[in-house]
């Protein structure tokens, strides 16, 4: 709700991404998404993939909010700010417009109640800053692991809050859902945010939490190729334990997750996740060890367990980890 | 006093992914000439050099959030290519199902999301199907996005199962597909194919999926329309509207017709061929006829149209004569059209060739081909979930060459999509893609020949009042344009 009791507005613009966030929004299992953000006081003012106004009709909206002459209550970016070339952002100029996108979200963001990055592009820089950042692509109020990004390190909203960043590539449906829920209804205060300024409902989670392959983590029983069973961690990239997010306990599109699907955390959550300094489908290792070990966990300790828990491996686990189904069941009580 | 053409500058474009920008020259209320721009650039196909071709699977989908698997798809198919590969048949059956899932659910999010809300437009207010119309389509408030929006996310569960998530999957590799579908699990697949059939027949077509499907002639769709359920249903009332607006009319391009082929099938070939059709006959599709003009990109020009192996990707933002990022493909020096309509002009349905013969491609026709296509794809699927082997592997292992070239050549659900990647020495020395609507929206060549959407704008009615034209505008989304995809 706003001060004045009616509707929050929420505008919301894409600049350097993909629209993915849009796209997975839309995959919210709810019967009734508008009904469910109207039922917290929220409504779209213009959102650029389901609003009737196109060009000037648009425009209007968009610049009176600029102006001050309709309240901004939420402000969400999707995509990154593209900065370049040479500080100019011509890369991205506001269509109908002849001004550089991140002029207008600057302009925007000084009157915003609420300001919400959705997904890593807008919260980061994400993809579209990856290996030689050809656009000089930022998040809002980061770039990569640095603070400061499009707005600077010391912006606040009208709410008081940093940039709140929605980090996922692409973001959770619930996760923008509940955020934008909570700062409507005023659940959200800065001690709900991480140092990265990201919701801590789904951030203070690892995407190790119900991963389905934890007895195969367990006996550290690998998988060696696409497909496998087995854990990802050792052989094939997987950051599941390192990685901030909720997604083997908030599952995707019904029963998924990366793992689930098959295939490893990428870390789509953290800062410069696009450039892991290695091939995404690799484990680094020094001396055979990988070096991305569980953040928080002395690493002789987890050589020392791994050793032990490789020896103890029973063969069920060790032999379904290498095969694309179950091969071995689990024994049953009393049978030999 | 004579005026010269008014000059009309169209933007945002919403309700089209990604950013879009038109020029107007206007004349005697008709566009005399269009225009058009894609005005984002990020520069994926540098962001990819030097990396290790693998990575390409983590980048190429995040592209595009709505054509997020047929990236996947054209990148896989271009490593598998590489490594001289195919995958295993369930491998071939799920990147189908995968892939099939995102096409007809972007078919979907077009019609009733992007398309059919400019027909609730209050200037539309004195149509006689205008109440109806705008009680089921407006934008955000009407009663179709609320049947919609669930019943496509109950659809695409069948990503949570077959491909972990929906957009940005790695569950698409050159050897197949990383999710093997266990015991009783290919019945929960079937499940989730039937309740959106059930949907479709119910709310879209208000017919069995193969009766639509198979209407054959414009005389057939007539006698269709006349059957109860099918002049209430989603599509009987487009057709209505087409009727009233002369859409059949709106929009006409090369009508010239590409298609790459749409799922592969086990014996070789396509569900949907592969070929390119000037309406008269079809012919042999040649990938070395397809090459990228730069001349009105604000991008480095070579010698002449590069083919998209010797593709350079380097932005100039301050080349005089440009006016958009987007280059300007063409196959045999020739503009072409790409999209549902095309793939089922050359697949050689009959209904959208006799549409296409008599009036040519347009604004009735586009829209009309997807949704026959949502009609035929549906039951393929059903099929292909059938086909699925127990036991058998989904994924073959596969060593990638320290040197090679590979094409990866798909069909997004808004046209022919290609990736041509070069490894040199284990590394991806050099990325091209062209998307659907890199064909579709492309600006003019170094001939002066406008791309296919800048021809169809021609002649487009626009009111003396009128800034942002409606006309326009459904022939814009008639092509269900992405833009995020169009310069990468």
């Amino acid at each position: 709700m706003t001060d004045a009791g009616g509707p929050a507005n929420i505008l919301w613009l894409q600049s350097g991404g993909c629209g993915g966030c849009t796209m997975s929004l839309l995959c919210a299992e709810t019967q009734d998404l508008a009904g469910r953000l109207a039922g917290a006081g929220l409504r779209f003012l213009w959102h650029p993939a389901l609003s009737e106004e196109s060009g000037g009709e648009a425009l209007a909206l968009i610049e009176d909010c600029a102006e001050g002459r309709r309240p901004l209550d939420v402000l969400c970016v999707e995509g990154s700010l593209l900065r370049g070339p040479g500080g100019t952002g011509r890369f991205h100029l506001f269509s109908g417009t002849g001004v550089p996108t991140i002029d207008w979200v600057r302009r925007l963001a000084a009157r915003a109640r609420h300001v919400v990055a959705v997904g890593s592009c807008a919260a980061f820089g994400g993809i579209t800053s990856g290996g030689i950042n050809p656009t000089d692509a930022c998040g809002l109020q980061y770039d990569g692991h640095q603070r400061g990004g499009l707005l600077g390190s010391g912006f606040r909203a009208g709410d008081g809050l940093p940039v709140v960043n929605v980090a996922g590539c692409p973001i959770h449906p619930e996760w923008v859902v509940l955020t934008l829920c909570l700062l409507a209804s005023g659940q959200m205060a800065e001690g709900d945010l991480d140092n990265l300024g990201r919701p801590r409902f789904y951030a203070d989670h690892l995407v190790h939490h119900g991963c389905p392959r934890n007895e195969y983590y367990e006996f550290k029983a690998s998988a060696e190729k696409p497909s496998d069973l087995g854990c990802l961690m050792e052989h094939m990239g997987c950051k599941g334990t390192q990685a901030h997010a909720d997604c083997n306990q908030r599952l995707w599109n019904g029963s998924g997750s990366c793992l689930r699907g098959g295939y490893s955390c990428i870390n789509c959550t953290a800062p410069a996740f696009e450039d892991p300094g290695h091939p995404f489908h690799q484990t680094p290792k020094v001396a055979g060890i990988p070096i991305g070990l569980p953040s928080d966990m002395p690493k002789a300790w987890f050589v020392a367990l791994a050793a032990l828990s490789k020896s103890a491996t029973p063969r069920r686990v060790r032999e379904n980890a290498t095969s694309d189904h179950p091969r071995v069941p689990p024994e049953q009580k009393g049978q030999k | 006093m004579t005026a010269g053409p008014r000059r009309l500058l169209v933007g945002p474009f919403n309700r089209v992914e990604g950013d879009l920008e038109v020029g107007l020259e206007v004349s005697g209320g008709r566009v005399v000439a269009a225009r058009v721009n894609a005005s984002l650039y990020r520069g994926f196909e540098q962001i990819l050099m030097g990396r290790d071709p693998h990575d390409a699977l983590v980048y190429v989908p995040r592209i595009c959030g709505i054509c997020s698997v047929s990236q996947s798809v054209a990148a896989a198919f271009a490593l598998a290519n590489a490594a001289g590969i195919a995958p295993p048949p369930n491998g071939r059956l799920a990147v189908n199902l995968i892939h099939a899932c995102e096409n007809v659910a972007d078919h979907l999010t077009h019609f009733y999301l992007f398309f059919m809300p400019d027909f609730a437009r209050d200037a539309y207010a004195g149509r006689p199907w205008h109440p109806r119309v705008a009680g089921r389509f407006k934008a955000v408030t009407g009663q179709a996005a609320g049947q919609v929006l669930p019943a496509r996310a109950r659809f695409l569960e069948i990503m949570g199962l077959m491909a972990g998530r929906w957009p940005h999957s790695l569950a698409l590799q050159p050897g197949g597909t990383t999710r093997a579908l266990l015991p009783a699990e290919p019945l929960r697949l079937g499940f989730m194919i039937a309740e959106f059939r059930a949907f479709l027949e119910r709310v879209t077509f208000g017919d069995r999926l193969e009766s639509v499907a198979s209407i054959a002639s414009l005389d057939e769709l007539t006698a269709w329309r006349a059957k109860p359920g099918a002049a209430d249903s989603d599509l009987g009332m487009f057709l209505a509207v087409a009727d009233d607006l002369d859409l059949g009319a709106l929009g006409r391009a090369t009508d010239r017709f590409l298609s790459f082929g749409a799922y592969p099938a086990a014996a070789g070939g396509h569900l949907f061929a592969r070929g390119l059709t000037d309406c008269e006959t079809v012919e042999a599709m040649d990938p070395a006829a397809i090459a990228e003009d730069a001349t009105h990109a604000w991008l480095v020009e070579g010698e002449g149209p590069l083919p998209p192996f010797a593709g350079v990707t380097a932005p100039l933002p301050d080349k005089e004569d440009a006016y958009t990022w987007c280059k300007a493909p063409r196959y045999a020096n020739r503009v072409v059209e790409t999209g549902a309509l095309a793939r089922q002009m050359v697949a050689g349905h009959p209904l959208v060739r006799e549409l296409v013969s008599r009036q040519g491609g347009s604004v009735r026709a586009r829209v009309l081909a997807r949704l026959l296509e949502i009609a035929l794809v549906v039951p393929a699927m059903e099929g292909w979930a059938r086909a699925l082997r127990p036991g058998e592997p989904y994924c073959d292992s596969v060593r990638l060459p320290d040197q090679a070239d590979g094409i990866g050549l798909a069909e997004a659900a808004r046209g022919s999509l290609g990736h041509w990647l070069r490894i040199h020495k284990g590394k991806l020395q050099n990325y091209q893609i062209i998307a659907p609507t890199t064909w579709n929206f492309s600006p003019r060549d170094r001939n002066g020949q406008p791309g296919a959407l800048e021809q169809a704008l021609v002649g487009a009615p626009v009111g003396d009042d009128e800034k942002t034209p409606l006309a326009v505008q459904h022939i814009v989304r008639s092509f269900d344009p992405c833009m995020v995809c169009t310069v990468h």
